[in-house]
């Protein structure tokens, strides 16, 4: 039973990791331009479909991963100068109209270059079996996510927290006119900070690949549980980002394995399933509520 | 009063072309040709397009006019679909849906509209018995039938604690009911996923702590390859023995997953290995048309390309006149690439299923060979229930 639990408790934490890289550019976009982006998701799934491109062409998975999180970032400062700059002063209907409009022209535009199909993206064979942690056995490619996204949760920490274009973003999060006030050009900032979310949202899907299916439309789904994780960790704020994210991956995969086994004890399997998964992906949405009700900012809000 | 009169009119006006020959057939194919579930979809539309082109582009000797419809695996989009075809193509046939739900979805409206379906997939329980209908024709199998076979040989093996994995939906618990129905074994764990789930960990390690002999997994398409590579990643392989049914462990699954399939055990109504004229063509046909194996989704739907050719011929396209059609649908005069078959009561077949292993063939390829009878002239456990007519 421990051990079921530790591994579950794994999962969730890759699972949450791989939000993480999610919910760090969105909540910085969302925080310092007070900008909504949808599109968010769209960047993930063309980060996912570059990545395995690439790796086909080249045959290295690691090239994949890095041709995927560069192109992205390109892309990402392309959007950003030609369009996303012209909606900062609109109200948020606007930006959530033009950004939804870009999920649609992504989605159209991946199906015309790669077809309706899933592409196929595969781990590298060095990494397709498992390995024996603590007297059990864990598959090293979920192993190797969680490494990559401890690492870049770090790396984030410390940009954010010790360096000065960190202090930047902080700053531009908190109060955008004082910043701007102070000297700081808050606009090319920006496109950094959209570079970097965009890259963020290639490593994710990159990594993700060959877990999931590279196919279109990937990127509503995690969106969605991106958007509850900045609302529960706060937006602007790179640290709720992470505690969010790891909440949201350790509630969603541990509910999922206990809540069934749990509903089986007094109903049929049949129920026990329905009612599992279904409680289970609510549970995510109670969390957000119950924090919504007593703490409206979120966990660690920016503009404190 | 104008409005009563134009209907009078009208129904006067499709008296007199009651029962007159068409001069085209339209088969309106619904299936399911993007996400994670497009690669069944597909494969089925490819087979019918090999049989059509087998056909010159004809079914009983008339033009044919396949209209293509994606239903996206959404039972709504699926709906729509269906209304265009019915209401404005007004096709004679319709064919292609992969899943259970959205053919339980689609069904009432196609029948209502008495416009015959040919399932070449979807095969589910619910039409087999009580609700089953004239206009339902399935040219495949009732969804449990591979099941059954399955948890019949892993009976025989003498198995006796086997994990179940299917997604909850109604072919899922159709697989389920289905290998219940031959095994026997005192435990056995039942672990419904979601419809379209992709990541397995939570699954796995349910399995894992579990610790069964064996594993039935019923994931058809993208779901079936994730959980397999999933399965082999978290080095459950290495003392669980896996068993499929052939949609979990066909062309489309081993092409994605190769190697670690090796040695896996499933069944099949069919196989590119079945020793007849019609398959040997349809096999060789297939490969120098789309350049892979045929998987047993393509063999369906080149049925059930065969079957509306069949019935076409027989009424001599008089295909207003249903009753004719449904006779000729029921007397399906076309050989079959599996081997000779019969249509049950019920509108499903009666026919034999086959165990096939995942190995090597001559040259080197990994794919299905098969090992022998595992039911001879099975029909489904519904078609009792079924009181049609």
């Amino acid at each position: 039973m421990t051990q079921l639990i530790l591994e579950q408790a794994l999962n969730g934490l890759q699972f949450g990791l791989m939000l993480f890289l999610l919910a760090a550019g969105l909540t910085l976009v969302f925080g310092i331009m007070d900008m909504i982006n949808l599109a968010h998701g769209s960047l993930y799934m063309v980060g996912a479909y570059l990545a395995a491109a690439a790796a086909q062409a080249s045959g290295s998975f690691l090239v994949g991963v890095g041709a995927a999180v560069a192109g992205t970032a390109l892309l990402g400062v392309a959007l950003e100068v030609s369009l996303l700059r012209r909606l900062y002063a609109r109200d948020h209907l606007a930006q959530v109209l033009a950004t939804f409009a870009l999920i649609l022209l992504a989605n159209e535009g991946v199906r015309m270059l790669w077809g309706a199909q899933p592409v196929l993206l595969n781990a590298p064979d060095a990494l397709a079996g498992p390995v024996e942690i603590g007297g059990f056995f864990y598959p090293s490619y979920r192993l190797l996510i969680i490494v990559v996204g401890l690492a870049v949760a770090a790396l984030l920490y410390w940009v954010v927290a010790r360096t000065r274009v960190g202090m930047w973003v902080r700053a531009g999060a908190s109060n955008r006119e004082m910043t701007e006030a102070l000297g700081v050009d808050v606009r090319r900032l920006f496109t950094v900070v959209f570079a970097c979310g965009a890259g963020l949202c290639a490593l994710a899907g990159a990594l993700l690949g060959p877990l999931l299916a590279v196919q279109v439309g990937m990127g509503e789904s995690i969106l969605i549980l991106a958007f509850v994780v900045i609302v529960i960790g706060g937006i602007g704020s790179m640290r709720g980002a992470l505690v969010g994210s790891l909440l949201v991956g350790l509630v969603d995969t541990l509910g999922r394995a206990v809540l069934p086994s749990l509903l089986r004890e007094f109903a049929s399997p049949e129920v026990a399933s329905t009612l599992g998964p279904a409680l289970a992906s609510i549970l995510i949405y109670v969390l957000m509520a119950a924090i919504l009700f007593w703490r409206p900012e979120g966990l660690f809000p920016a503009r404190a | 009063m104008f409005r009563k009169r134009l209907s009078i009119l009208a129904a006067a006006l499709m008296l007199t072309t009651a029962a007159h020959a068409a001069d085209k057939v339209k088969v309106g194919f619904l299936s399911t040709l993007s996400g994670p579930g497009a690669g069944l979809g597909v494969d089925i539309r490819d087979g019918f397009n090999l049989a059509l082109k087998h056909l010159n582009g004809k079914f009983g000797g008339l033009p044919a006019e396949v209209i293509v419809a994606d239903d996206q695996q959404k039972p709504e989009i699926a709906q729509q679909a269906t209304e265009k075809f019915l209401k404005k193509d007004k096709v004679d046939f319709m064919t292609g849906i992969v899943f259970s739900n959205l053919m339980l979805a689609v069904g009432p409206a196609v029948f209502d509209s008495k416009t015959f379906f040919v399932s070449a997939n979807a095969g589910p329980s619910q039409y087999a018995g009580e609700q089953c209908n004239t206009y339902f024709f399935n040219v495949a199998w009732q969804n449990d039938n591979l099941h059954e076979a399955v948890g019949k040989y892993v009976q025989d093996k003498g198995f006796n604690k086997v994990v179940l994995v299917a997604p909850n939906y109604p072919g899922g618990k159709d697989a389920m009911v289905g290998f219940k129905r031959f095994y026997k074994g005192k435990s056995s764990e039942e672990i419904y996923t979601k419809l379209g789930q992709l990541d397995y960990a939570a699954e796995l390690a349910q399995i894992r702590a579990q610790k069964p002999d064996a594993v039935f997994f019923f994931l058809p398409g993208g779901m079936g390859i994730n959980f397999v590579k999933q399965f082999v990643a978290a080095g459950l392989s290495r003392d669980t023995q896996l068993f499929a049914p052939g949609f979990s462990a066909d062309e489309d699954v081993i092409k994605a997953v190769g190697a670690p399939m090796l040695g896996m055990f499933n069944s099949s109504h069919w196989a590119h290995d079945m020793d007849n004229a019609e398959n040997k063509r349809f096999v060789a046909d297939f490969q120098k048309e789309y350049g892979r194996l045929p998987s047993l989704y393509a063999s369906q739907g080149y049925d059930a390309a065969l079957l509306i050719d069949a019935a076409v011929r027989d009424t001599k396209g008089k295909l207003d006149d249903k009753d004719a059609v449904r006779k000729a649908l029921e007397a399906k005069r076309f050989k079959s690439v599996r081997g000779d078959f019969k249509f049950n009561v019920n509108h499903y077949p009666v026919q034999n299923y086959y165990l096939r292993v995942i190995g090597r063939d001559a040259q080197g390829r990994v794919t299905n060979k098969t090992m022998g009878t595992v039911f001879a002239n099975h029909a489904d456990a519904y078609a009792a229930q079924c009181k049609m007519k």
